[in-house]
């Protein structure tokens, strides 16, 4: 039924989204934006060296979308630029392929139904394919869409 | 409470209507599907699918060539479903009524052909804000290509147009008004045939999209006086890829060819091309002739239906959809107009359209969500997208309290 993709955590993130704001002292920002449900979201990074200190997003969208921004900015602080890039590749092959390993993806797994909806894996990957485009380039560019 | 007080609905049997649209018999996800996205696709009658079929299995051959008996009965086929055409949208002659692959296709016709040869620079088009995309794109490149002007009719919180705003937009630079008959994404019923005087009082033309109203509620092109017309086969119950755009004799003997090929021509030697009469002027390449054959078969079940039972039955539905709808808290209603066509787009407080969606299809309840190809009017409103109900004549007030029961369960999940 649709809780396996609605799990509670998911509905917990959406409603209450952590690092949920703007960043003054960001040094790496990026857009994203899915033209088919409107869903936009602006993520902000703060990288020394090559560790993402802080990390915070804002923008609107489904649930799907809120929560995979919340969880991925709670799960990235502390990583190496390469950790966080390789979290990436495991999060896109969990909502993607059936054998999936879990291991290390952490609250994250709870995106493993998301799966079986597939017209809703793009909701689940805006915020980390806004996170590629801000860890690969410096500065402000241009919005990243889903299409 | 799943009555329709309506005496119209009481003679409507919605039921035996069912027994001929075998895919609404299946169940989605373990419950039984409730479409209700026929404003996107409607669903096909048996009798529409078997004539495909009989032309693929019986009569296939290409048309208006070969003297070969089944080449005769495909030409005759074809043609019929335009003599059929003709009947329902009223057309003077079937000389006016083209065949294309959908109202996109017609509207570009017109904004290629009439458009190169009759835009110029500084000339104005109007448009309004309720606009399916295809019928603000193919205007906003021919105003890029010519330096012509795009202006847009505003509308009102209701989602009406309001007329006199239109009324200060023309002007003597006016040449053409396009507008949707029936808003795809607001139910909005536009009064077209006004809209057509006012534009030709100021010597313009009029196009109407009638993409959503042709399959809801009788045409008659000759009483709108419409320069033109376009409607999309799969939105009346027929096959997808084939439409109609019709225009005026005189308008389309003077428009240039749209696309060279066979069909088009008369003669054709490597120093001149001598074009054939309307329609095939219009009509280059083999062309769809199972979906026209198919078009032909989908009208004739909605004129045995009936055309005017059709939009009594599916405004009774309305009536009990937004009844419905309204008493669910938060829910809030996009497009209200005085006249309406059976569509219920809405938002959800706090509650993203997708998530509607998704919940709604575990439950069987097949809805669109989204911008549905209408951005502006979803920024006009301020909403991202909405979720849209779109109701056809085989829907019934059960399937709408299935919707609103489902809703319920919506809110339940993201309180």
């Amino acid at each position: 039924m649709v809780d396996d993709l609605y799990q509670e955590t998911i509905l917990d993130h959406s409603k209450r989204p952590r690092n949920h704001h703007s960043m003054q002292d960001a040094n790496r920002e990026a857009e994203g934006y899915n033209p088919l449900c409107g869903d936009k979201l602006k993520l902000y990074l703060k990288v020394e060296g090559d560790i993402v200190k802080d990390v915070s997003f804002v923008g609107s969208g489904c649930a799907i979308s809120t929560a995979s921004a919340s969880l991925m900015t709670e799960s990235l602080k502390g990583k190496s630029r390469e950790e966080a890039l390789k979290l990436l590749d495991k999060f896109h092959d969990l909502l993607t392929t059936d054998a999936a390993v879990t291991k290390d993806l952490g609250k994250l797994v709870v995106f493993c139904g998301v799966r079986d909806y597939p017209a809703r894996v793009k909701c689940a990957t805006l915020a980390w394919h806004t996170l590629r485009t801000a860890l690969e380039s410096a500065g402000v560019p241009e919005p990243v869409s889903t299409e | 409470m799943s009555t329709l007080t309506s005496s119209i609905a009481a003679g409507f049997d919605v039921e035996k209507i069912r027994e001929d649209f075998p895919v609404l018999k299946q169940t989605v996800h373990g419950q039984p599907l409730v479409y209700l996205d026929s404003a996107a696709t409607a669903q096909k009658p048996t009798v529409v699918v078997e004539a495909i079929r009989k032309f693929h299995e019986v009569d296939c051959a290409n048309i208006h060539r070969g003297v070969h008996e089944l080449s005769q009965r495909s030409t005759a086929a074809y043609e019929e479903a335009r003599s059929k055409v003709k009947t329902f949208l009223n057309s003077a002659s079937e000389t006016e009524l083209i065949f294309v692959r959908g109202t996109t296709e017609g509207i570009n016709l017109v904004s290629s052909s009439w458009g190169r040869k009759n835009v110029k620079a500084g000339d104005e088009i109007i448009i309004s804000a309720m606009e399916h995309h295809s019928n603000i794109v193919p205007w906003q490149m021919l105003c890029e290509e010519k330096n012509a002007k795009l202006r847009v009719i505003p509308m009102n919180d209701r989602g009406e147009l309001i007329l006199e705003e239109y009324e200060k937009l023309l002007n003597p630079r006016t040449r053409m008004v396009a507008v949707a008959h029936v808003s795809n994404a607001l139910g909005t019923i536009n009064p077209v045939r006004l809209i057509g005087e006012m534009a030709h009082a100021a010597g313009a033309l009029m196009l109407v999209d009638g993409a959503q109203a042709a399959p809801h509620a009788k045409v008659d092109v000759q009483a709108l006086d419409a320069d033109f017309y376009t409607m999309s086969g799969h939105k009346v119950v027929g096959p997808t890829g084939i439409g109609i755009l019709y225009g005026k004799a005189k308008l389309l003997n003077d428009m240039p060819p749209y696309q060279g090929g066979g069909d088009m021509i008369l003669t054709v030697t490597f120093e001149k091309t001598t074009y054939n009469d309307l329609p095939y002027k219009f009509e280059a390449g083999t062309p769809n002739i199972a979906g026209g054959i198919g078009l032909g078969a989908a009208l004739d079940y909605v004129n045995h239906i009936g055309i005017d039972k059709i939009a009594a039955y599916e405004h009774a539905l309305l009536e009990y959809g937004t009844e419905a709808l309204m008493q669910i808290p938060g829910l809030r209603l996009i497009g209200t107009a005085r006249e309406k066509a059976a569509v219920l787009s809405f938002v959800i407080e706090g509650i993203h359209p997708h998530d509607i969606g998704t919940v709604l299809d575990r439950q069987g309840i097949a809805v669109r969500t989204g911008h549905h190809c209408a951005q502006p009017v979803m920024d006009w409103f301020h909403v991202p997208a909405t979720t849209r109900a779109s109701l056809a004549f085989y829907n019934t007030a059960a399937e709408i309290d299935a919707l609103a029961a489902g809703l319920h369960r919506v809110k339940e999940i993201f309180s």
